[in-house]
């Protein structure tokens, strides 16, 4: 068992879902009630993750952030280092892959919200930050617990963009799934086998709780 | 606690052509309960959304009191948070999250602390809700979440209540309890009230005003005696609920216009007032069911300035205590009145009775012919 990997992949996980969670309650909450062209371009952008091949992006992350190129080279400047093979790097390809798996959960949300009742809000006084705050967030709720629980899972098995940019260093980019394979390519299986044990436990428990909260959420719509 | 402003009349234009059409005057005075009456589509919950604030018609001028909301011309459009208004939404739209106490409290937030909960637990028992302020929406009958709503409406101190067919999802029972309770409220509240109905009755029963919206253009307002009886056009009766419109003619009018009579094919109908007509113009004529007295063909009683007129019972429609007939007078299919007596009478006759009425003179209405 390769304790640096588990604690990097915790790690990735935890700071994917504390950054990736403001960008979809953002973005999810203008896909959901704003109506403007394009829209459908902007819906199929932020899908894209789901059916691209991980190593597809991987590839364009990685030429990308390339300090070579000039986005990657700004960036490096901003950060004091490259977006390659630092965990930084496989940090902002986690967001990116992970949006759908956000976004949608937290959409659906708000496009449940009878519009009326942010209306309701408004005539009764609360300001659009204070409507958010007291209204949105809290219907919104089950949604944005399900993005966390589905964004932490899929992070937790996230293989080939990783690999692809971060590559396999120990504590720095080789979290579990990549620790996992390179058990099996030095016939550390046993290793293998308990490290991905670890990993169906998480991704099971996730996805029990995603259910849970759409069934709760189900119910609260029921009525 | 700020002090309670002084209540204030509300005044409303709106103008807008394209798809949602508007032509909108109307006003309502402090204490007063003013329905706005319409078939659906005719642009009632525009109007209310208006003056809330949710909507931003193309021009006209919202103003209360001192306070211009909304100018056109200006480019004035005050935010709903910043217009004060309380507004009963259709579905009451009830913040399902939180419980009836929390629902009012969240919109008392110009109150601090214990007086933002004082507000709300207050209006709540003034509501007949008291003991139920813990339940949650989805806890509550359709008629406790329209209190719910009412007094969530009520929490900021509204300078004006909007109401938007806030009867039309309870029971008919729950809504008859309703309407005497707004109707108790009303008395005690200081504000203007507008109330959106399609419901006539609602309105006539509820309402000191009433104005009449066709197609966004409000086409009369007044007491709501004023508008069933005395309807500017044949359109506005027919939306006040008259059936008994007809054609006719002026055939005379009396020196001091206080009386005259009309040409109905070849009958005689004596007017107790003509109006602005004169002889030989065109007209329609309105008499209201409640103008019309039946008479069993028989030895008629009282002979005056009332016209008998031979008619035939061709329907019947039970309302329960009282039904409604339709007599044809005449011989001619168009020439039908309908009128509700008690079904106690009503037991009396059967389809094809003969029967007299009268048209008293002091109903008869002239209106612009609508040929």
């Amino acid at each position: 068992m390769d304790w640096t990997a588990f604690a990097l992949t915790l790690k990735l996980a935890f700071w994917t879902c504390v950054l990736i969670l403001p960008i979809a309650v953002v973005l999810a909450r203008w896909l959901a009630w704003r109506r403007f062209t394009g829209k459908s371009f902007v819906e199929a952008l932020v899908m894209l993750p789901l059916v691209l091949p991980p190593t597809v992006l991987g590839f364009y992350l990685l030429v990308g952030f390339s300090p070579e190129s000039r986005l990657g080279a700004f960036v490096a400047t901003l950060l004091g280092e490259p977006l390659v093979f630092t965990f930084a790097g496989i940090l902002v390809a986690s967001i990116i892959i992970n949006l759908p798996f956000a976004v949608q959960p937290i959409q659906r949300a708000f496009e449940a919200i009878a519009p009326n009742v942010r209306e309701a809000a408004f005539v009764s006084g609360l300001s659009p930050i204070e409507t958010m705050r007291r209204v949105e967030i809290p219907l919104a709720w089950p949604g944005i617990a399900s993005a966390f629980a589905l964004v932490f899972a899929h992070t937790l098995g996230e293989f080939g963009v990783i690999l692809m940019i971060g590559g396999s260093i120990p504590g720095e980019t080789r979290v579990m799934s990549i620790a996992i394979y390179d058990g099996v390519q030095a016939f550390r299986t046993a290793d293998a086998a308990v490290m991905s044990a670890v990993l169906l436990a998480f991704s099971f428990a996730a996805i029990v709780m995603v259910h849970m909260l759409a069934r709760r959420r189900s119910d609260a719509h029921a009525h | 606690m700020p002090m309670p402003t002084k209540p204030a009349p509300l005044l409303v234009t709106l103008q807008q052509a394209g798809q949602i059409p508007l032509d909108v005057e109307i006003t309502c005075n402090p204490g007063e309960l003013l329905a706005l009456v319409g078939p659906s589509g005719s642009g009632k919950t525009t109007v209310l959304r208006s003056i809330a604030g949710l909507y931003r018609p193309a021009a006209g001028r919202i103003v209360s009191g001192d306070q211009v909301w909304f100018d056109a011309a200006a480019g004035t459009m005050v935010s709903p948070q910043a217009r004060a208004t309380g507004l009963v939404f259709q579905d009451y739209a009830l913040f399902p999250h939180l419980t009836a106490l929390e629902n009012v409290k969240l919109a008392a937030r110009h109150l601090d602390e214990p007086l933002r909960t004082a507000q709300a637990a207050g209006l709540l028992a003034r509501v007949n809700l008291d003991g139920l302020e813990a339940r949650t929406p989805d806890q509550l009958s359709g008629g406790e979440r329209q209190r719910v709503a009412l007094a969530r409406a009520l929490a900021r101190d509204p300078k004006v209540l909007l109401l938007d067919e806030p009867f039309s999802a309870v029971d008919r029972t729950t809504r008859e309890r309703l309407k005497v309770e707004l109707s108790t409220l009303h008395r005690s509240l200081e504000i203007p009230i507008i109330l959106v109905t399609h419901d006539l009755q609602e309105a006539e029963a509820l309402a000191d005003r009433i104005a009449i919206l066709h197609k966004g253009r409000t086409l009369q307002s007044g007491p709501p005696d004023d508008v069933r009886l005395r309807p500017v056009s044949a359109l506005v009766a027919r939306l006040m609920g008259q059936t008994n419109i007809f054609e006719g003619e002026v055939e005379q009018v009396s020196k001091a216009r206080s009386s005259g009579r009309i040409r109905w094919r070849e009958r005689v109908v004596h007017a107790a007032t003509t109006g602005r007509f004169t002889r030989g113009e065109r007209v329609t004529w309105l008499i209201p069911a409640d103008y019309v007295v039946l008479k069993e063909t028989s030895p008629s009683a009282g002979k005056g300035q009332v016209e008998k007129l031979p008619g035939k019972v061709i329907d019947f429609t039970g309302l329960g205590e009282m039904t409604l007939l339709t007599i044809r007078i005449g011989t001619d299919a168009a020439d039908v009145l309908r009128l509700t007596i008690a079904t106690r009478e009503a037991r009396l006759l059967k389809p094809g009775s003969n029967v007299t009425v009268s048209l008293l003179a002091e109903g008869i209405h002239l209106m612009p012919s609508e040929n």
